[in-house]
C-alpha cells in the first residue's frame, strides 16, 4: 500500500517538474510584458501597459509583424495551391518511378531550405535579382515546403474515393471544374492543414530572411526580435518579452480558428 | 433516347488482365438490359467502358448511330449511378441533384428549379436542403437517380445500383426501379451479381463468363433454357442438377436409373453417348412411391438431407452415390432416410453435350 502511495507520489512530482518546465516559460511571457522591470524570474506583474507603449513606439516592430504576415500568408496560399495541383495529378495518374520521386523530393528538400545550401541559395537570389525581395523569399520559403506538402496532401487525396471524380467526369465537367467543384472540397481539412503548417513554418524562420533581406523594413518578426537590445548591449527584456507576446499571439488564434473549422487531420478519409 | 452497340469490344488491363474478351451485342432503344455474373468477370469494366471511364483496348462503342470509342465520357449523352451513389458529400440534394445542369452552365435559379422538379417525382421534395451523410440508404439512391433523370441522357448505366440497400428496401426499390425506367424508356443497362434482380427486372439479360457472354435472352429463355452448363449452374435460386448421362436408344441411362430423353433434345442424340442432363429441383417431380406404380423414367434414391425454403423444401436424395435435388411443396416433405423418387418434367429437362445445350 505504502509502496502503491510513494509511487503515486512520485508519479504525480515527476508530472508536475515537466508541467513546470513547459508552463514557466509560458507564464513568464504572460506575466513580463506587464511588470515595469522584467528580470527572468517569473514575478506577478503590476500591471503597467508601458512596455506596450514602447513597442508601438519601437520603429520596426509593428511592420515587422505585418512582414510576417505578408511573407507566411502569401507562401502559404502558394504552396497550398501548388501542393494541390500537384498532390491530385500524383495522386491520379500513374507514373512509372513516382513513389520514388516523392520521397527523393522530400529527401533534397529538407537539404534545399536548410543551413547546408544557405551560400548557393544566396549566389542563386542574387543572380536571379531576387535579393532583398519579399517575393523572391516568399519563393523560396514556397520551394522549400512544397515537397512535404505534397507528399502530405497527397496522401490525403490517395483516400478519397475516386468515384466523385468519376462521376462529375460522366457528367462532363472538365479536369479543373473537377478539382474546384469536387475535389478541392472534399480535401478541404487537408488544404487547412497544410495552410496552418506553412503559416507556422515561416512565421518562425529566422535564417532565410536574415540572410535574403538585407533592409531591415522588410524584414520579418522573427528577425527583428534578435536586434532589441539596449544601448548597453544587453537583452531588452522590456522589449523582448511584448514582442514576444505581440508574435505569438496571431499564430495561437490562427491555430484555434482553423482547429475548430475543419479540425486537424493529416489523414483523410471522408466519413461514409 | 438512343440504343447501345458494341463490335468486338476487348478490354485488357496494365499487368495482362483480359476484362473484355471481343465482345458483341446490341442492346435496343428503350430496354432494360441486366448484365449478370460471377465476381470478377468483367460486369464493371464493360459497364465503365461503355461510359468510356476505361479506355477500349479494340473494338467499338456505339451510342445511337454515333461512334463514341473514342470520345470523352462528358461527351457520350450517357449518365451513370455508382455503386456507391458517388453523392458529392458538401452538397445538399439541391445541389447535387442540379450538378449536370451546373456543368451544362443552366443559370442557378432555373437548374434549380428543374431539379426540384424532377426531386419532386421521386418524392424527395422535403429533403432538398439535406447533405448526403443525413439521407438513408434508399433515400440516397433516389438521389442518385433524380441526379441521372437530370442529365437528360440518351442511356443510363447503373452499377450495382441495390446492392447497399437492405434486403427489404432491396425488394422496393427494384419495383420502384423497374417502373421509373418504363415510364421514362431511356435505355438503361446495369450490372448486378443478384440473378433474382436481373430475372425480376430485366427486359433482356447478358450472363458473362470471364470477359464473355455466355447467353443473351428474356430472363425466362435464360431460366428455362441456359444454354451452356455455365449459365444452367449459375441461374436460378436452386442449382440446376447436372449429371452425367449415356444415350441408350429413347432413354438416357442417369446415375443408374433409366429416364426419357427430354422432347428439347428428341431425335438429335446418338446411341452410347456421354452427355450431361439436366434438370432443375423445381421441374424435378418428387414421391415418396413411384408414380403409376412402375419406378420407370425416375430416379429412385434416399433422402439424405431436407432444406426449408420457406412456401416449400428442398429434398436431396442420393441416387447410387449420385446427388439428385428436387423441390417439395410444404405440407409433403419426406423425410430424411426415406426412400424417394424423383420423376424430371420431360417437357422441361435438357441435355448438353460438351457444355452446349443440345437443341434445335
Ligand atoms: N484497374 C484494373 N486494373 C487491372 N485489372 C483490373 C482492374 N479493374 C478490374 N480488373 C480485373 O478485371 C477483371 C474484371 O473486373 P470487373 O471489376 O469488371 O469485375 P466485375 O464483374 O464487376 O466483378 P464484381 O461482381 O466483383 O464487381 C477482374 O479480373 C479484375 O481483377
Ligand atoms: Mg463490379
Amino acid at each position: 500500500m505504502t509502496r502503491f502511495v510513494l509511487g503515486r507520489i512520485g508519479f504525480y512530482t515527476l508530472i508536475a517538474v515537466l508541467l513546470a518546465f513547459f508552463t514557466i516559460p509560458l507564464l513568464w511571457l504572460a506575466s513580463a510584458p506587464l511588470t515595469s522591470d522584467p528580470t527572468y524570474e517569473v514575478r506577478v506583474p503590476d500591471f503597467t501597459f508601458d512596455n506596450f507603449q514602447a513597442i508601438l513606439e519601437h520603429p520596426y516592430a509593428l511592420p515587422s509583424l505585418y512582414n510576417s504576415l505578408l511573407l507566411s500568408v502569401g507562401t502559404a496560399l502558394l504552396v497550398v495551391a501548388l501542393s494541390a495541383l500537384a498532390a491530385y495529378a500524383l495522386s491520379r495518374v500513374r507514373l512509372p518511378g513516382r513513389d520514388a520521386l516523392l520521397y527523393a523530393l522530400l529527401l533534397l528538400s529538407s537539404i534545399i531550405t536548410g543551413t547546408a545550401a544557405m551560400v548557393p541559395l544566396f549566389q542563386l537570389a542574387v543572380e536571379l535579382g531576387l535579393i532583398d525581395s519579399q517575393l523572391g523569399l516568399i519563393l523560396i520559403l514556397s520551394g522549400g515546403l512544397l515537397p512535404a506538402a505534397i507528399f502530405m496532401l497527397k496522401d490525403f487525396m490517395d483516400s478519397t474515393p475516386k468515384s466523385y471524380e468519376e462521376s462529375a467526369r460522366v457528367f462532363g465537367a472538365s479536369p479543373l471544374q473537377i478539382v474546384a467543384h469536387v475535389v478541392v472540397p472534399l480535401v478541404r481539412p487537408g488544404l487547412a492543414t497544410i495552410a496552418v503548417w506553412a503559416v507556422a513554418n515561416v512565421w518562425g524562420n529566422f535564417l532565410m530572411p536574415y540572410l535574403l533581406l538585407s533592409d531591415v523594413e522588410k524584414q520579418p518578426a522573427a528577425v527583428i526580435m534578435y536586434t532589441l537590445y539596449t544601448e548597453g548591449g544587453q537583452a531588452n527584456l522590456r522589449l523582448l518579452s511584448t514582442f514576444g507576446l505581440l508574435y505569438s499571439v496571431p499564430v495561437v488564434l490562427m491555430y484555434l480558428f482553423v482547429s475548430k473549422k475543419y479540425g486537424f487531420r493529416f489523414h483523410g478519409g471522408i466519413k461514409r | 433516347m438512343a440504343a447501345i452497340e458494341l463490335r468486338r469490344l476487348t478490354k485488357v488491363y496494365p499487368g495482362g488482365v483480359k476484362a473484355l474478351d471481343a465482345l458483341d451485342l446490341v442492346i435496343p432503344d428503350g430496354e432494360f438490359f441486366a448484365l449478370l455474373g460471377p465476381s470478377g468477370c468483367g460486369k464493371t469494366t464493360l459497364l465503365r467502358t461503355i461510359a468510356g471511364l476505361e479506355t477500349a483496348t479494340g473494338g467499338a462503342v456505339v451510342i445511337g448511330d454515333r461512334d463514341v470509342t473514342s470520345v470523352q465520357p462528358g461527351g457520350r449523352d450517357i449518365a451513370m449511378v455508382f455503386q456507391d451513389y458517388a453523392l458529392f458529400p458538401h452538397m445538399d440534394v439541391t445541389d447535387n441533384v442540379a450538378y449536370p445542369l451546373r456543368i451544362k452552365k443552366v443559370a442557378k435559379a432555373e437548374r434549380h428549379r428543374r431539379a426540384g422538379e424532377v426531386a419532386a417525382r421521386l418524392g424527395l421534395e422535403r429533403l432538398m436542403d439535406r447533405r448526403p451523410g443525413q439521407l438513408s440508404g434508399g433515400q440516397q439512391q433516389r438521389v442518385a437517380l433524380a441526379r441521372v433523370m437530370a442529365t437528360q441522357a440518351q442511356a443510363f448505366l447503373f452499377d450495382e445500383p441495390l446492392s447497399n440497400l437492405d434486403a427489404r428496401l432491396r425488394l422496393e426499390a427494384r419495383t420502384f426501379l423497374k417502373k421509373l425506367q418504363r415510364e421514362l424508356g431511356v435505355t438503361t443497362v446495369f450490372v448486378t451479381h443478384d440473378q433474382a434482380e436481373a430475372l425480376a427486372m430485366a427486359d433482356r439479360m447478358a450472363v458473362m463468363e470471364a470477359g464473355v457472354i455466355r447467353q443473351i435472352g428474356t430472363p425466362a429463355e435464360v431460366f428455362q433454357r441456359p444454354a451452356n452448363t455455365f449459365v444452367a449452374g449459375f441461374i436460378g435460386s436452386t442449382p440446376m442438377n447436372l449429371l452425367d448421362a449415356v444415350v441408350r436408344g429413347d432413354t438416357l441411362e442417369v446415375a443408374g436409373c433409366a429416364v426419357p430423353v427430354p422432347d428439347a433434345a428428341a431425335g438429335l442424340l446418338a446411341d452410347g453417348e456421354k452427355v450431361v442432363y439436366g434438370v432443375r429441383p423445381e421441374y424435378n417431380a418428387y414421391a415418396p412411391k413411384p408414380a403409376d406404380g412402375s419406378s420407370e423414367g425416375a430416379l429412385a434414391g434416399k433422402v439424405v438431407i431436407v432444406e426449408n425454403l420457406g412456401a416449400s423444401h428442398l429434398v436431396t436424395l442420393d441416387v447410387n452415390d449420385v446427388t439428385v435435388q428436387a423441390v417439395v411443396p410444404e405440407g409433403s416433405e419426406p423425410a430424411v432416410g426415406d426412400e424417394g423418387f424423383a420423376a424430371p418434367r420431360r417437357d422441361r429437362a435438357l441435355v448438353y453435350r460438351d457444355g452446349e445445350l443440345v437443341t434445335r
